[in-house]
């Protein structure tokens, strides 16, 4: 019983690395230890059920492998009995397991989406940071620059690499403050509960996609700086030429 | 999701005769699965508004995060149950509990991992007869001073290192203090650990597994209700309020303390989220860094589980209490 439990758990956490599911909720780099991870519970789950069965065949009586609370010996009164705090372990120790049955069904009939305009809405951008130097862009017209990168660019280097060329930025449409589209991306230090936004301020050509809709972005540098008001973060703009729809990346996150 | 679970939960304690329920709960496993598969479209329509969304994906990935870390840390704590002889720690731990415990708290810098694993690790400590204030202080630094935790503090905080030096010494400090609290004023019975007549099995391969089973459907299950606790602070608290509250140097610090409690972020990850808390002072960060690897919700309701909740509404407050007062004062001095 509580072998299918880890059977679904270890088999979940499988399906969702192997899918490239997991990029929604965690860093990339992770992939090996969960594929352990969950090769490590379905092993115990198979080493579970192999004992029982033997358990069940042959010498029941004195090596019970079957779960504690409905083993005799395991519920002795004398572990029990004189302070009980209503934290009985046995029934206790099932009960709680049954919860692990969210997190799988979670994973896998739902598989939620990716962080989206609404932790973007709600957590303050990431100020750029001041870099010392800032490199020539890559080749390429345009080229692709990451969200951060664009805005440090932006704010600290007052454009100065990025004169002249046409920048191509990928991420989502959240409403900004004054209700009108930003460009945002998340970001994650461990996992999606940490997950942070870059939001960019949007000119020129209007863009009427809807919230959460992912996007390429064609366009130039612009001089306008605002703020987030939830941080007071300093916000880059670019100023739009181009955009269009595109699929959700397969790494949502920057 | 949750209410979902709750029915199988509470008819899986009801029937009477052990040999009964085992074929029940199996059936009623089953039941739900086809339940859930047959609503998976509703299911999936309720969960649609954005909160809620946000909710699941924060859930799942705080479970997705700690899983591989769950797992070692089980596996890890199997292995000193079953396998290293009660023998080794004495010999490998100072005889004296008060030399004891700030031994195993520096033996803490050689396990990396996050808060999920140390848990089970220092139940089974106790289990092979370690004495419970040095487990304690294990329990307590083992998340907090490990390489990859300071590491990451020293990235996350560019051209600041003191702030890993500060949180290492002040988690360090803290975890031996509440080991030698313990020793003076903890009482043996506070601790209750389940009984498990599994891990003196004679087969110690059997013994081996059934230890991973245990640990890993007792302290994930608690796991889960911490998990989905930090998944509703998450999408509850908006980053506008904290804002106002930075302000005042005091109640910045008791803030951040609460808010490391509540978000319940894992060790190697909770120092980027204090560098981007720009609005607070660095010592408030420094609080954060150090309460939130020892106390918070899926610490709280795992230490429950793993020593009992007489142990946990003791341990956990004064842990609080100390991380404060110890973050505030090296924040202090050294930052």
């Amino acid at each position: 019983m509580q072998a299918v439990v880890m059977l679904l758990l270890g088999g979940a956490v499988i399906k969702s690395t192997l899918t490239d599911t997991f990029l929604r909720y965690v860093k990339e780099g992770l992939r090996p230890f969960l594929l352990g991870a969950g090769l490590l519970l379905v092993t115990a789950a198979i080493m579970t059920i192999w004992y029982d069965l033997r358990a069940a065949r042959g010498d029941r009586a004195p090596h019970d492998h079957t779960p504690h609370d409905h083993n005799p010996h395991d519920d002795t009164p004398h572990d029990d009995a004189p302070h009980d705090d209503g934290h009985g372990h046995g029934r206790h120790e099932l009960r709680v397991g049954w919860l692990l049955l969210a997190p799988v069904m979670a994973l896998l009939l739902l598989s939620p989406p990716a962080l989206g305009s609404f932790a973007a809405g709600q957590s303050g951008s990431i100020g750029p940071a001041e870099a010392s130097d800032y490199p020539p862009l890559p080749a390429g017209d345009p080229v692709q620059v990451g969200l951060l990168d664009y805005a440090g660019r932006a704010v600290f280097d007052g454009g100065k690499s990025l004169a002249g060329r046409t920048v191509k930025l990928t991420g989502f449409i959240t409403p900004g403050p004054d209700g009108a589209p930003m460009l945002a991306r998340m970001t994650l230090a461990c996992c999606a509960a940490d997950g942070r936004p870059i939001k960019i301020g949007l000119t020129g050509a209007p863009i009427d996609a809807p919230p959460d809709a992912w996007v390429d972005i064609v366009g130039v540098y612009s001089s306008e700086v605002g703020t987030d008001p939830v941080n007071q973060a300093q916000l880059a703009y670019v100023d739009v030429k181009s955009w269009q729809e595109i699929e959700e990346p397969t790494q949502p996150y920057e | 999701m949750k209410t979902a679970e709750s029915a199988p939960a509470a008819t899986a304690e009801r029937p009477g005769e052990p040999d009964s329920w085992r074929i029940g709960s199996l059936e009623w496993l089953a039941v739900v699965l086809v339940l859930l598969l047959l609503v998976r479209d509703r299911l999936a329509g309720w969960l649609s508004g954005p909160g809620l969304q946000t909710w699941a994906t924060v859930f799942v990935s705080v479970m997705v995060q700690a899983v591989p870390f769950l797992v070692f840390g089980v596996v890890l704590s199997a292995v000193i149950a079953v396998f290293v002889p009660r023998s080794f720690w004495a010999r490998a731990l100072p005889s004296h509990p008060v030399l004891a415990v700030p031994a195993a708290g520096v033996a803490g810098v050689v396990l990396p991992g996050c808060e999920c694993g140390s848990v089970p690790i220092a139940g089974s400590l106790i289990r092979r007869g370690v004495t419970p204030a040095a487990a304690l202080a294990f329990l307590l630094a083992a998340p907090a001073i490990n390489p990859i935790v300071l590491t990451a503090t020293v990235i996350a905080f560019p051209g600041r290192p003191e702030m890993a030096v500060a949180r290492g010494l002040a988690s360090l400090v803290v975890a031996v203090a509440m080991g030698w609290l313990w020793l003076r004023l903890g009482k043996a019975e506070w601790i209750k650990l389940p009984h498990r007549p599994d891990l003196d099995d004679t087969s110690k391969a059997r013994a081996f597994w059934a230890a991973c089973r245990h640990d890993v459907m007792h302290a994930g299950g608690f796991l889960v209700v911490g998990a989905a606790a930090a998944a509703t602070i998450n999408v509850v608290i908006p980053g506008a309020w904290l804002q106002k509250l930075a302000e005042d140097p005091i109640v910045s610090i008791l803030v951040l303390a609460t808010l490391a409690v509540l978000l319940s972020i894992c060790s190697e990850a909770d120092a980027f989220v204090a560098a981007s808390l720009t609005q607070f002072s660095l010592t408030s960060r420094l609080v954060f860094l150090v309460v939130g690897p020892m106390v918070d919700l899926k610490l709280i309701s795992m230490q429950a589980g793993v020593f009992g909740r007489r142990f946990m509404v003791r341990f956990a407050p004064a842990t609080f209490v100390a991380a404060i007062v110890v973050g505030t004062a090296v924040g202090t001095v050294m930052l």
